[in-house]
């Protein structure tokens, strides 16, 4: 086999590793956002979740009671959120910014005595005849339980959304809430769960990178990933199909960008570290160009305040 | 039926905005003190050293004013896009551009400087921070993309940037391989203004912002547009206002302000370019903004309160060994618990079920 031929295994397992973080935060942020709520508090609950499942798993030493920890956490501090956009009817933008900086300070204030001590990483798949393929044998059969998990959630979510019957009254609340209330449908519990499943499963992002990706606490080690989902669920036209060839393909920037400062060529690493962002504007700017199709896609409540009586 | 309601206000009540301010500090306090016995510190020994201990000097209300410069600067800007509902969420990479520009303008002259180049500086500071700005706003306008994202976006490329700088293209010749610039000489160097502290020209600059801000939202005609844009979007529809201008208008302003901010850091307290020129100034001013109720005068207060929680964490760190991290807890507290009050300035809170209307 060629020397290329056996790079494209490893960059291919690196690109879903990478990916894995933004499908789940992704994933749970289209949920919330087509039941009509904005959470631009994906970083802060990436950020906690990843603490607590690290500092769980150090003190347990069981990493699916980290997990587990890493959703509570999340859907905790998501909670919050909830409570105070759609109980107190606080301003979305202002309370999920406020939600990031509040993750940022206390993920750094729980994690400080967790820094410097190493983890395991989760056990990788292995399936022996299949995971000794070569090329894509690594790639499709030897991740954690995590990348399958997050790649799984892709359909569950697709048919969730638009097959079973709480889908179509999620959406129909996201749509126009107070239709939607007309007829009965709990407006508010209905996004408060949506808001939960979204912190959840940003909290499992965040975990997957301090207990898998680079097995260790580190202070922000999000960076920037949340906001980069939530850059994603637009990409998707809030799509959850296209959420995952969004996750891959950012996945595969950060990776490509990775290997070529591995290469030692004359870029500097902090250039081709502003690789990723930069993507994320672009396809930003691509994708919102056609006004016509982010209408048409954006659920029409989308960061609407709701009230009952108003 | 719930025990507690939400039962809308006619009218928006002018006392709780002026309230809930103190409210919420009051409370975030509250909450400090259970944080700091759940830490195992002694509370107001903690609530002390944290915020009374750091202001209880010259020195030490002198580097408030120094913290709350860069504060009062971005948070001027940001709360006139705030108020035109444009979100500029980016200020720290704009501020990190100004270092960028107004610092790399110290370099490119250095030994050849005099009267005029701080005055450059400053110019240039304005111009990076602005530049940096007009991305989302040009972005935004020509593309329809959100100004959340890639203000947010373009703040990590500022910093790989200003890091990328700092290591490389500016890094002192003779400073072994340290990540720092030479120090800026004399002449690129903001002016002391109160002797025996660190306070700079930049706390000038902020108060002119305040002043500035005040004129342009409750003197001038682009006010009364950026108001009814923020308030009722299509009324400023029908009323024929350049929404696109007050975009460019809250980018550029905030931009500029938050550029020359980072100027002022580089300037002022730090004297050279470093990978680390804020503290996260650029995120906290939008605390501030809200805080003040995006008035100027009540930012600026804001902005002092904030700067106690920076140099307040610092000292707390120093005194008792608390986790610096704690100010982030505090700001994001402090942040929640206002937006939560905030429900007491539109609704009034009824116990007890609904009465049958009749």
């Amino acid at each position: 086999m060629s020397a290329e031929l056996s790079l494209i295994g490893p960059i291919l397992a690196a690109m879903l590793a990478a990916a894995t973080p933004l499908l789940f935060a992704a994933l749970g942020e289209l949920v919330v956002e087509k039941s009509g709520v904005l959470n631009l508090g994906v970083e802060g609950m990436m950020l906690v979740g990843a603490v607590c499942g690290f500092a769980v798993t150090v003190k347990t030493g069981s990493a699916p009671m980290g997990l587990l920890a890493a959703a509570t956490a999340g859907a905790a501090t998501a909670a919050l959120f909830g409570l105070l956009t759609l109980g107190l009817l606080a301003n979305q933008v202002a309370t999920g910014l406020a939600l990031t900086l509040f993750g940022v300070g206390l993920s750094a204030l729980i994690g400080q005595a967790f820094v410097g001590i190493p983890l395991k990483g989760l056990p990788k798949l292995n399936i022996p005849g299949l995971t000794d393929l070569p090329v894509i044998g690594q790639a499709l059969f030897g991740q954690d339980l995590l990348v399958y998990l997050a790649i799984l959630a892709v359909p569950l979510v697709h048919l969730f959304l638009y097959r079973t019957r709480a889908g179509l009254v999620l959406r129909a609340v996201g749509e126009n809430h107070a239709a939607a209330h007309a007829l009965g449908y709990k407006v508010i519990r209905i996004r408060f769960l949506a808001v939960l499943f979204g912190g959840a499963m940003s909290g499992l992002g965040g975990a997957f990178l301090s207990m898998d990706y680079t097995p260790m606490w580190a202070e922000n080690m999000t960076a920037g990933r949340g906001w980069i989902a939530l850059a994603l669920v637009v990409f998707a036209t809030w799509k959850p199909l296209r959420v995952m060839l969004g996750a891959w393909l950012f996945g595969g920037v950060t990776i490509a960008q990775l290997h070529v400062q591995g290469l030692g060529v004359g870029v500097p690493s902090q250039l081709l570290s502003m690789l990723p962002y930069l993507a994320t504007v672009l396809v930003l700017v691509l994708i919102s160009r056609d006004v016509a199709r982010t209408r048409l896609n954006a659920p029409a409540c989308l960061g609407k305040l709701f009230h009952p009586d108003a | 039926m719930s025990l507690i309601r939400l039962e809308p206000r006619g009218q928006a009540s002018q006392a709780m905005v002026y309230l809930t301010p103190p409210l919420a500090v009051v409370l975030t306090l509250m909450s400090g003190f259970v944080l700091f016995l759940l830490l195992g510190f002694d509370p107001m020994k903690a609530l002390h050293a944290f915020f009374i201990d750091p202001v209880s000097s010259r020195r030490g209300i002198g580097e408030l004013i120094v913290k709350a410069t860069p504060l009062t600067l971005c948070a001027i800007g940001l709360s006139i896009g705030f108020r035109a509902n444009v979100w500029n969420i980016g200020a720290e990479g704009q501020l990190t551009m100004g270092a960028i520009v107004g610092g790399g303008l110290a370099l490119a002259f250095y030994g050849h400087g005099g009267w005029w180049l701080l005055p450059l500086m400053v110019i240039g500071g304005a111009v990076g921070g602005m530049a940096w700005a007009a991305i989302p706003a040009y972005l935004r306008l020509r593309f329809n993309a959100s100004e959340i994202l890639t203000s947010l976006m373009l703040t990590y490329v500022a910093l790989l940037l200003l890091n990328f700088l700092a290591h490389g293209p500016y890094r002192d010749p003779d400073g072994f391989a340290f990540p720092e610039s030479r120090l800026f000489e004399a002449d690129a160097v903001m002016p002391i203004l109160w002797a025996g502290t660190r306070v700079h020209l930049g706390a000038a600059f902020a108060l002119l912002a305040v002043v500035g801000g005040w004129v342009l939202i409750a003197r001038t005609f682009i006010g009364f547009q950026i108001k009814v844009i923020g308030l009722t979007p299509a009324a400023a529809g029908y009323a024929g206002f350049d929404q696109k201008r007050i975009v460019w208008l809250a980018l550029l302003l905030s931009g500029g302000l938050a550029g020359i901010a980072g100027m002022g850091e580089v300037a002022g307290p730090i004297g050279q370019i470093t990978p680390n020129v804020s503290p996260g100034y650029g995120f906290t001013a939008i605390i501030v903004a809200f805080l003040g109720r995006l008035h100027p005068v009540g930012i600026l207060l804001a902005a002092l309160l904030m700067a106690l929680s920076f140099i307040g964490g610092e000292a707390a760190q120093i005194a008792m060994g608390l986790p610096k991290a704690i100010t982030g807890v505090f700001q994001g507290m402090l942040l929640f618990f206002l937006l939560a009050s905030d429900v007491l300035i539109r609704y009034r809170v009824r116990f007890g079920a609904r009465r049958a209307v009749a």
